[in-house]
């Protein structure tokens, strides 16, 4: 059971993980904690849901599964127009909200106002979809039994390959192009970077592209291997902080690893405590984390 | 006209006690700067306090103490009292966005103790046969209800009069002066921890007791009284009243409520029942909506905080 249980652990924190690390890019480059981070993952699983529908209606080729896996290459089409489509509404968010209150209040009045469109976004997707469990497919797939009993499905295989290949995709962004290096020059000073020649605005415009498309692969990748429920992201929110603080904030490593921690405890919590205390888990790390070390096991020590 | 003032009286019960909680959060958010998200935690403290200390006895549940309202009303507020503390030593020490993560998870935590832990909440069923001292006082709803809101009134009057004193008070200043500038507070020899503490504390005691009175009106408890939109709903009382002024506390708990009621009355007649989930998302949708608009285009609230200059600064 341990060994199932460090499985689960790892395909829930590698969701977790690609959520975190644009909730950790707000954090530090923004400079605000973000409720309604969590709701783009939502948003971005539902979006997967609609373009995978029209992509499956328009050939076989789309519709029909890969192998052993429950989906077809519409599923590929879904993820990019959701990534497309999350960071427009991420874009319109600070655009409309959150760029003005920069502006006129304090940055805690960011985190508040977050609040309201976290619950705006989430009652939104109630309105739209009702408040029933969807799935992208009905597809049966057999289990791979792994060495130790382990058994996992092969879109689980998927979303542990995917996230390895975005993380590595964004590793190289930002080390290698200009936009990536601006913007790990903005996370650390913004005045100095905008001194330099860096046009600030546009790299935060990036900051909300990449959080929400890695929030929105996270949320098609959820509702993969979950379901898709208004309720998704809510229910994510504190394991998304939890990966982020853990990490500490505006580190990429640190968001996925925290990512991962976080999953392999609430996974392996159950083998200590009732099922149904699962979800105080992030809690009691955020608690930890923040008493013992607050900026994080990869963050800089003031 | 009856029916009218038999609904006013109930609307009022509600709104004026969910107005207490507003105050609590008002002495915490807007005279500390303290981020307290989780208002609904600590409202369901309140709740269960009165309800097991006065309720009857049940099978296989903790109670029958069947105790009178007022120990039902201190109990509450020192359960969420001793509840704060402990929270508050865990996480008043972090700056503010930490601070609403960490009262965000709190809020989850107790609603997860609520539905989990039988023997002490009822579980999912929650409890009932919560005794309303009104039942004893008058005879007849109406007269009942209307007792009840004096009740409520009173409460709220001394709560309301005796935090216009505090935040008065030399401690009321050091609350704005900590809420400004802490680092120069710190520098006068004030101890930001400490006095943050104290807020934190005094606040989530008035919503134990905004718990406690909605309860003991109710005469029912369950976890879904205590979804995490009651946060929301308090927070954008605060917000459109105005934080940092405690009549505009008031006047936010009583228009929001209003709003929210109303809005759900008509949603009632005219969607019909198999979409009610909906209906309910779109009362929600009015509320983040009232907040997100309050904060861009007045962000002061109806009626803000007043500026207060010492009488013996000349300007």
């Amino acid at each position: 059971m341990f060994l199932q249980h460090v499985a689960d652990g790892l395909l829930s924190g590698a969701v977790i993980g690609l959520g975190a690390i644009g909730l950790s890019f707000t954090m530090k480059i923004l400079r605000f904690a973000n409720f309604s981070h969590s709701e783009l993952l939502t948003w971005g699983a539902y979006f997967g849901l609609i373009f995978f529908t029209i992509a499956a209606s328009l050939g076989n080729v789309f519709d029909a599964p890969i192998g052993p896996l429950s989906f077809g290459w519409g599923m590929f089409v879904a993820l990019i127009f959701s990534a497309v489509a999350t960071s427009a509404l991420a874009l319109l968010l600070h655009k409309l909200v959150f760029e003005k209150l920069n502006r006129v209040a304090g940055h805690m009045t960011m985190v508040f106002a977050s609040f309201g469109v976290a619950l705006l976004l989430r009652h939104m997707v109630l309105l739209i979809f009702g408040p029933n469990p969807i799935y992208y497919s009905n597809e049966l797939q057999f289990a791979v039994l792994l060495p130790g009993n382990v058994r996992v499905l092969p879109d689980q295989v998927f979303l542990l390959g995917l996230t390895i290949i975005v993380v590595f995709g964004l590793h190289l962004f930002m080390t290698r192009s200009r936009t990536g290096i601006a913007m790990r020059g903005v996370s650390e000073n913004p005045d100095l970077s905008r001194v330099a020649g860096v046009n600030v605005s546009s790299i935060i415009n990036w900051v909300w592209i990449i959080g929400a498309s890695l929030a929105s692969v996270a949320g098609v990748l959820y509702g993969l291997t979950v379901q898709l429920r208004p309720e998704l992201g809510f229910g994510l929110i504190l394991p998304l902080f939890a990966a982020a603080i853990l990490g500490g904030a505006g580190s990429l490593y640190g968001a996925v690893i925290g990512g991962l921690i976080v999953g392999l405890s609430e996974n392996l919590s159950v083998m200590i405590i009732p099922t149904t205390y699962k979800p105080a888990v992030p809690f009691l790390l955020i608690l930890a984390i923040l008493y013992f070390r607050p900026e994080g096991l990869f963050g800089e020590r003031k | 006209m009856i029916g009218l003032i038999s609904y006013l009286i109930f609307f009022l019960i509600l709104a004026l006690s969910f107005g207490i909680a507003v105050l609590g959060l008002n002495l915490q958010w807007g005279y500390t700067g303290l981020f307290n998200a989780g208002v609904a935690g600590f409202i369901a403290i309140g709740g269960y306090t009165m309800a097991i200390l006065t309720g009857p006895s049940r099978d296989a549940v903790l109670g029958g103490f069947e105790m009178p309202f007022v120990v039902g009303l201190i109990g509450a507020m020192i359960a969420s009292g001793i509840g704060a503390y402990i929270v508050g030593l865990a996480t008043l020490r972090l700056k503010g966005e930490y601070l609403a993560v960490a009262t965000f998870g709190i809020a989850v935590s107790i609603q997860l103790v609520c539905l989990n832990w039988e023997y002490l909440t009822g579980g999912t069923l929650g409890l009932i046969g919560i005794p309303n001292p009104s039942k004893d006082l008058a005879t007849g709803p109406l007269a009942q209800n209307a007792v009840y809101l004096g009740i409520v009134i009173v409460i709220g009057g001394i709560a309301f009069w005796a935090l216009e004193r505090i935040v008065k008070s030399p401690w009321g200043r050091m609350l704005k002066a900590i809420r400004e500038d802490e680092g120069a507070a710190a520098s006068l020899g004030k101890s930001p921890v400490r006095v943050r503490l104290e807020s934190f504390i005094l606040g989530c005691m008035l919503m134990g007791l905004a718990g406690a009175l909605l309860t003991a009106f109710i005469g029912y408890i369950s976890p879904s009284d205590f979804l995490p939109i009651v946060t929301f709903q308090i927070w954008t009382m605060l917000i459109v009243g105005g934080s940092a002024n405690n009549r505009g506390a008031l006047l936010g708990a009583v228009l929001v409520w209003g709003v929210w009621t109303s809005s759900g009355f008509v949603i009632s007649k005219f969607i019909p029942a198999e979409i009610q989930a909906q209906g309910g998302a779109l009362q929600a949708i009015l509320i983040g909506l009232i907040l997100v608009v309050t904060l861009l285009m007045r962000p002061r609230g109806l009626i803000g905080e007043e500026k207060h200059v010492s009488r013996h600064a000349s300007l």
